[in-house]
C-alpha cells in the first residue's frame, strides 16, 4: 500500500465510507438487496410459476393452458397406475443406490482414514476426487458403450457364457452407483478421520472385539456423515432423467416430467415435479434431525 | 481384515477408473464401429475433432456461460455470506435456506421452473438464459466458501486497519479482499466446473441452436456416426479434469480440498 493512499483529502468516497460506517443497517440492506432480489426473482419466482402451473389445466382441444384453479393434475397423478409405479420405482432406486454407495464407500473410506499412510491417503483422496470433476455425461456415455451389445462387459463375460445386465433397471442402478459413489466416500472418510483413535483404544481396552467396537463406537459417530452423503446420492437419483434415457429403456420420474413437457403439458409436468420435491424436503428434515448438516 | 480392506479399496478404484479408461482407448480406435476390443490404433479422430467447428463453438459457449455464471455467483454469493456472517437480523435462517435451496432440489425442477418462467415472460432462450440458470445454483458454492472463510478470519485485522486511518474502501481493498482471496478462488473454480458440466438445467434453458459442451455430447452420443469424435471430446474432458484437481490442491496449499455441492 502506498502512502499516497492515506494522504488524499477526504473526498466523496471517504465521506460515503464514513456515512456507511455510521449506518450499519444500511450496509446490511445494500449487501442483501442484490442476492435476495436474485434468488427471489430468478429462483423462488420460477418455482412459484412452476407450481402455480400444477393447479392449472391443459385444454385438450386447444393445447393451451387454462388459467383456472383445479386439482385435475393431481387427480391424474394419483389415479394413474403408471405414475404410482414410476414414483415407487424412482424412490426404490434412490434407496438402493444409496445403500450400495454406502456399502462400497465404507471399506475404502475406512482404509483411507484409518490404515493408509499419510502419502497413500493423500493420493487416494485425489483418486476419489478426480472423477467428480470429470464430466457427468462422459461417465454416463462410458457406461453406455460398456453395456451395449459389443461393449466391454459382454466381451469380458462371454468366456464364462454370461451376458451383461442389458438395458434394464440393473443398468440404471450400476450407473447411478458409479456416478454418486465419490459423494458418499468423501463425507464418510471425513467422518471417520474425525474419530479420535483413543476412543477405539478405550473400547478395546475395555474388552470389546473389533466388530463390537465398530457397531457401538464407530457407526454411531460416523452416522451423520453417512446421512450427509446420502443426501447427495438420494436427491441426485430422484431428479436424474438423462442416465435412464441413455443407458436403459426403463423410465424414472424425471423422464415422466420430461415427457410431459414434450407434449407439451406444463401443468402435468409441474404436478409430477412436486413428487421429488416433497420427498426431498421430507428427507432433508429427517437428515437435519440426524445432525447431517454439520457434516456437509 | 487389513488385506480385505486393501482389496476392497483396489476393487472400488478399478470400478471408478475402468470406464474412463475404456473411453480413452476408444478414442484411438481405427474403426468407425464401436466394438470391443478395438480394431486398431489411429489418431484420425483427433484430427477430425480438432477440425470440427461445432465442437469448438460448444467449448466457446461453455466457457462464456461458465464465466458469466461464476462472476454473478461470486458477487452475489459473497454479498449474501457477508450479510449473514456479519449482521444479526430477522430472517437470517431464511436467507441461508433460500440460497441453499437451488442445489438441494433436483435439476429437473430448477430447469422446468426456469424454462416455464422464461416462456411466460417471453424471453428468448440463448446464452443469457443459460447463464441465469447456472448462476442460480452457483451462488451457493461462492456463498459456502466465503461464509466458511469469514467464520475463520478475525475481524480485528479490519479494525486495526481502520484504527490506522484507512477508510472503508481502503480496508476493503487492501485487508478484506486479500483475506478472502483463496476462498473466492476455490469458489470460482468449483462454480466454473459445475457450470461447465451442467446438463439438465442447460437442456431446459438453452433453446435451439446454442450448444454447450455437455449439450453437444448429449446429442452426439445418440448419433452412431458421431461417436468416434465424441470419444475424442470425452478423452479431452477426462484429461481436463486434472486441471481443477491440481488447482484446488494448490489453492488449499496442500490440505485436502473439501467438496461441497
Amino acid at each position: 500500500m502506498t502512502s499516497a493512499a492515506f494522504a488524499r483529502p477526504p473526498g466523496v468516497r471517504r465521506r460515503l465510507a464514513a456515512f456507511l460506517y455510521r449506518h450499519p443497517r444500511l450496509q446490511l440492506r445494500l449487501l442483501l438487496a442484490a442476492p435476495l432480489a436474485w434468488v427471489v426473482v430468478a429462483y423462488v419466482g420460477s418455482l412459484a410459476v412452476l407450481f402455480a402451473n400444477a393447479f392449472w389445466r391443459l385444454d385438450s382441444f386447444t393445447g393451451k393452458v387454462v388459467f383456472e384453479p383445479t386439482l385435475d393434475n393431481f387427480v391424474t397423478l394419483f389415479s394413474t397406475a403408471v405414475y404410482r409405479t414410476l414414483a415407487l420405482r424412482t424412490v426404490g432406486m434412490a434407496v438402493l443406490v444409496t445403500a450400495t454407495c454406502i456399502a462400497l464407500a465404507f471399506p475404502i473410506a475406512y482404509y483411507m482414514a484409518r490404515i493408509a499412510s499419510r502419502r497413500v491417503r493423500g493420493l487416494l483422496v485425489v483418486a476419489v476426487l478426480m472423477p467428480l470433476w470429470a464430466s457427468y455425461l462422459v461417465k454416463v456415455y462410458a457406461w453406455r458403450t460398456m453395456l451395449l451389445g459389443h461393449g466391454v462387459i459382454n466381451w469380458a463375460l462371454a468366456p464364462f457364457g454370461l451376458h451383461g445386465p442389458g438395458t434394464g433397471e440393473v443398468a440404471i442402478w450400476l450407473v447411478f452407483t458409479y456416478l454418486w459413489l465419490p459423494y458418499m466416500v468423501l463425507p464418510i472418510y471425513a467422518g471417520l478421520e474425525r474419530i479420535p483413535g483413543s476412543l477405539l483404544e478405550a473400547s478395546s481396552d475395555l474388552g470389546a472385539r473389533a466388530g463390537f467396537t465398530f457397531r457401538r463406537v464407530v457407526l454411531p459417530l460416523v452416522l451423520p456423515a453417512v446421512v450427509a452423503g446420502s443426501i447427495f446420492t438420494f436427491s441426485l437419483t430422484l431428479g436424474d432423467y438423462i442416465t435412464p434415457q441413455l443407458v436403459s429403456n426403463t423410465k424414472l420420474l424425471g423422464n415422466a416430467i420430461y415427457d410431459a413437457l414434450g407434449v407439451p403439458n406444463l401443468p402435468l409436468a409441474a404436478a409430477i415435479a412436486s413428487i421429488p420435491v416433497v420427498v426431498i424436503v421430507a428427507y432433508l428434515l429427517v437428515a437435519r434431525r440426524l445432525g447431517a448438516f454439520e457434516s456437509l | 481384515m487389513r488385506i480385505g480392506l486393501r482389496l476392497a479399496t483396489a476393487v472400488v478404484l478399478l470400478f471408478i477408473y475402468v470406464p474412463l479408461l475404456v473411453i480413452v482407448v476408444y478414442a484411438f480406435n481405427a474403426s468407425r464401429v464401436q466394438a470391443w476390443p478395438i480394431a486398431g490404433v489411429s489418431l484420425e479422430w483427433f484430427a477430425r475433432a480438432a477440425a470440427d467447428g461445432s465442437v469448438r463453438q460448444a467449448f466457446l459457449n461453455s466457457i462464456i456461460a461458465a464465466s458469466g455464471a461464476t462472476a454473478i455467483a461470486l458477487v452475489l454469493g459473497s454479498m449474501a455470506a457477508l450479510a449473514v456472517q456479519r449482521f444479526a437480523f430477522f430472517g437470517r435462517e431464511a436467507v441461508t435456506f433460500l440460497v441453499i435451496l437451488p442445489i438441494a432440489l433436483p435439476g429437473v425442477v430448477t430447469g422446468v421452473a426456469l424454462s416455464a418462467t422464461f416462456q411466460t415472460l417471453g424471453i428468448d432462450f440463448g446464452l443469457p438464459t443459460i447463464i441465469v440458470g447456472h448462476a442460480t445454483f452457483c451462488v451457493v458454492i461462492a456463498y459456502n466458501n466465503v461464509l466458511a472463510r469469514l467464520r475463520r478470519t478475525a475481524r480485528s485485522l479490519e479494525e486495526a486497519s481502520m484504527d490506522l486511518g484507512a477508510d472503508t474502501w481502503q480496508t476493503f481493498r487492501h485487508v478484506f479482499l486479500p483475506s478472502l482471496r483463496t476462498a473466492l478462488l476455490s469458489g470460482a473454480l468449483l462454480a466454473f466446473a459445475l457450470s461447465f458440466d451442467e446438463v439438465i438445467v442447460t437442456n431446459f434453458t438453452a433453446g435451439a441452436g446454442v450448444d454447450t459442451v455437455p449439450l453437444w455430447v448429449l446429442s452426439a452420443i445418440q448419433r452412431p456416426n458421431a461417436l468416434p469424435v465424441v470419444n475424442v471430446v470425452a478423452t479431452v474432458l477426462i484429461l481436463l479434469s486434472v486441471v481443477p484437481v491440481y488447482l484446488a490442491q494448490r489453492i488449499s496449499g496442500g490440505e485436502t480440498a473439501g467438496v461441497t455441492r
